[in-house]
């Protein structure tokens, strides 16, 4: 029981990579850039549903909203300040003004939130009356006579996960963006011979990524909730490396590195040891980039002379 | 007599070598006048630049991605110190000491980038960049997580919790998350510039011999210099070992100067900083990224009386300089003063 316990942690925990790990390989697939600052647009989501909710006291749905669209807005603003001036620069040129925007980001955060971490308020919590008349807040569901526990983040966490995938495929198979986005990732002068408008898709492509970390971003803190603005680097960097794990440039990639960087995490630190749990899935990492150089799901580029 | 006649490539290595003596003369006169927290940067500005040069060997000259460089650094601070500290009553002069604990650092280093050079050189892309990247993570685990100590009977390591069982009169000298303390700070800025000097002599030498052009080919075209008879995976290793032996031992110079040293100084954002050093400095400009490393250092410094504002304002200049960098109407601009470059093919 114990070890179906880990498992699902490590699912939602694994949920959440995959989210994060969307951004960054929607991005990579079309802009051919690694968007160092995708941690930190999530750590942002986190800080804009914070005050909603608990400084102004609207309904955490709305929080969750307002959090998407401040960093949509920051995503296309970002995106159209400092990338794509950059456009035809080399990609380490693109690199490293990523890793500035991260920079500034973080920095704007601790002058405008401090680094007093905030406790973030626990959204998935039901109350009951029980026998004796007391208010029971419960923040889960209890199975096998308590000996499974399952709490509602969890199962909340993979949910939105599931619907996100879903979405996303449709979305990318069926509607004219979406087959816009799949054609720039092939081939942009192609792509915008056709007609196609590059640069909005590229746009669009950030605007996405950056609304779905700032659902990550409030998953993320429901599940650990201690909020600082460097929140997002760690889980960033993870999600990165999940997004290589499955296949950087697939959506079914970043779903599977995802949920395995996850359970195997969650596994080390259960089975393994603690402190040491971040090596083990880094080394995971290694040797499957060593059998799979791809990627579990990518696509094998074979190399033209 | 026949009037001397260097190259461009030896010109600018000489130059190199001139302004780096320049310096170093400079803030040696200058030394009574410097402020103090300037002179306490010295140190770790000479570990930068070693650190950017030998950067800028794997990113500049061999062509791959790493972003783990601060792992590197990282293994050669720790085994280094380790090998000061276990030394400390076998060889009490400290330069000489220095110079083992530098050593045994790079040795240690280049160890841990042979042991991923092997798989990894000899996969095509940028596998360099997530390996590295994953190994700067394991290693600062580790490091967070071993126990060495040293007693007569010689050293005891332990993993996760203290189980080294020193006999009397030993001595604890990595201890976990608490890092290493009580170092004795035997690096100099002397000592700093002598190892710059010798990194300089190292990278110059290898990138302007057979190696060093295979090397470039290499990164120019793989498949061109593949198929005229370089032998990729070697010419890979060469470069990258040396890299990461360099960049060891500038770990070991970097910890001496201060008392007490954790791993997670050296972690993602050590090796990003030392990344940003060598694209300001421009790519496989050796000259460029000691500039560049030693002027971002004070930098920060500099923009003490933002207090705190510095680092958003770093940030800033970051982004403005790379924007500013690589505007086509600036880079034309330029590139119209500078001569015996056609400015018309200014496209990359």
């Amino acid at each position: 029981m114990t070890f179906l316990n880990f498992l699902i942690s490590g699912i939602s925990l694994g949920s959440i990579y995959a989210i994060i790990a969307l951004g960054y390989t929607m991005v990579y697939g079309i802009a051919k850039m690694l968007n160092f600052a995708h941690g930190d647009v999530i750590m942002v989501g986190a800080y804009i549903c914070f005050y909603a909710v608990s400084r102004f006291s609207l309904p955490p749905v709305v929080g969750v909203i307002l959090a998407m669209l401040v960093c949509t807005v920051l995503g296309i603003v970002v995106e159209r300040l400092a990338y794509k001036p950059l456009r035809q620069a080399p990609s380490l040129a693109v690199l490293i003004t990523a890793i500035g925007v991260s920079y500034f980001l973080q920095n704007s955060a601790l002058l405008l939130w401090s680094s007093n971490p905030k406790v973030f308020p626990a959204f998935f919590t039901t109350e009951s009356v029980d026998a004796a008349g007391k208010t029971v807040t419960k923040n889960g569901i209890q199975l096998f006579d308590g000996r499974l526990n399952i709490s509602y983040v969890t199962i909340v966490t993979i949910v939105v996960c599931i619907i996100i995938m879903v979405g996303l495929t449709l979305f990318t198979a069926h509607t004219k963006m979406g087959k816009a986005m799949r054609a720039c990732s092939e081939d942009k002068g192609a792509a915008q011979l056709m007609g196609i408008n590059v640069n909005g898709t590229i746009s669009m492509t950030f605007a996405i990524g950056s609304g779905l970390a700032a659902i990550a971003g409030v998953l993320l803190c429901s599940a650990y909730p201690t909020l600082v603005p460097t929140t997002g680097s760690m889980p960033g960097i993870k999600a990165f490396t999940a997004a290589v794990f499955g296949g950087i440039g697939s959506i079914p990639g970043a779903l599977l590195g995802g949920l395995m960087l996850g359970v195997i995490e969650i596994f080390a630190k259960a089975y393994i040891s603690t402190q040491l749990s971040d090596a083990v899935v880094f080394a995971v990492l290694i040797v499957v980039l060593l059998v799979k150089p791809a990627g579990l799901l990518g696509k094998q580029v074979r190399e033209k002379v | 007599m026949k009037k001397l006649k260097l190259n461009q490539t030896t010109r600018r290595n000489y130059l190199t070598y001139g302004l780096v003596i320049l310096a170093y003369a400079i803030l040696q006169i200058m030394n009574g006048s410097l402020s103090s927290s300037l002179k306490g940067m010295l140190v770790p500005i000479c570990a930068y630049v070693v650190m950017a040069v030998s950067l800028n060997l794997t990113v500049g000259v061999l062509g791959e991605l790493s972003l783990g460089h601060a792992g590197f650094m990282s293994m050669g601070a720790f085994t280094g110190v380790t090998a000061a500290v276990a030394l400390q009553d076998l060889i009490p002069a400290a330069p000489l000491r220095m110079i083992v604990a530098l050593i045994v650092g790079a040795a240690f280093a280049a160890l841990a980038g042979f042991l991923i050079g092997i798989p990894v050189l000899r996969l095509n892309g940028d596998y360099l960049a997530i390996v590295t990247l994953a190994f700067g993570e394991i290693i600062k685990s580790i490091f967070n997580n071993l126990y060495v100590g040293v007693d007569s009977s010689g050293l005891h390591m332990s993993l996760l919790s203290d189980n080294t069982n020193l006999e009397e009169g030993g001595k604890l000298i990595i201890g976990g998350p608490m890092g290493i303390g009580g170092i004795q700070k035997i690096s100099t800025f002397t000592a700093g510039f002598l190892l710059v000097m010798v990194t300089l002599v190292v990278v110059f030498h290898l990138v302007n011999s057979r190696a060093g052009r295979a090397i470039m080919a290499i990164r120019d075209n793989r498949i061109a210099a593949e198929s005229v008879g370089v032998n990729i995976t070697k010419y890979k290793m060469m470069a990258f070992v040396t890299s990461s032996a360099l960049a060891g031992a500038a770990g070991v110079l970097f910890a001496m100067n201060y008392s007490t040293i954790v791993a997670n100084k050296f972690d993602f954002n050590t090796s990003i900083l030392v990344l940003v050093f060598v694209v300001l400095g421009g790519l496989g400009n050796m000259l460029g990224s000691i500039i560049a490393a030693a002027a971002l250092t004070i930098l920060p410094e500099a923009l003490r009386q933002f207090s705190d504002y510095r680092m958003l304002v770093y940030a800033i200049v970051l982004i403005l300089v790379m924007l500013a960098t690589n505007n086509p109407t600036l880079k034309a601009f330029f590139g119209r003063f500078k001569p015996g470059k056609r400015s018309g093919k200014e496209a990359a």
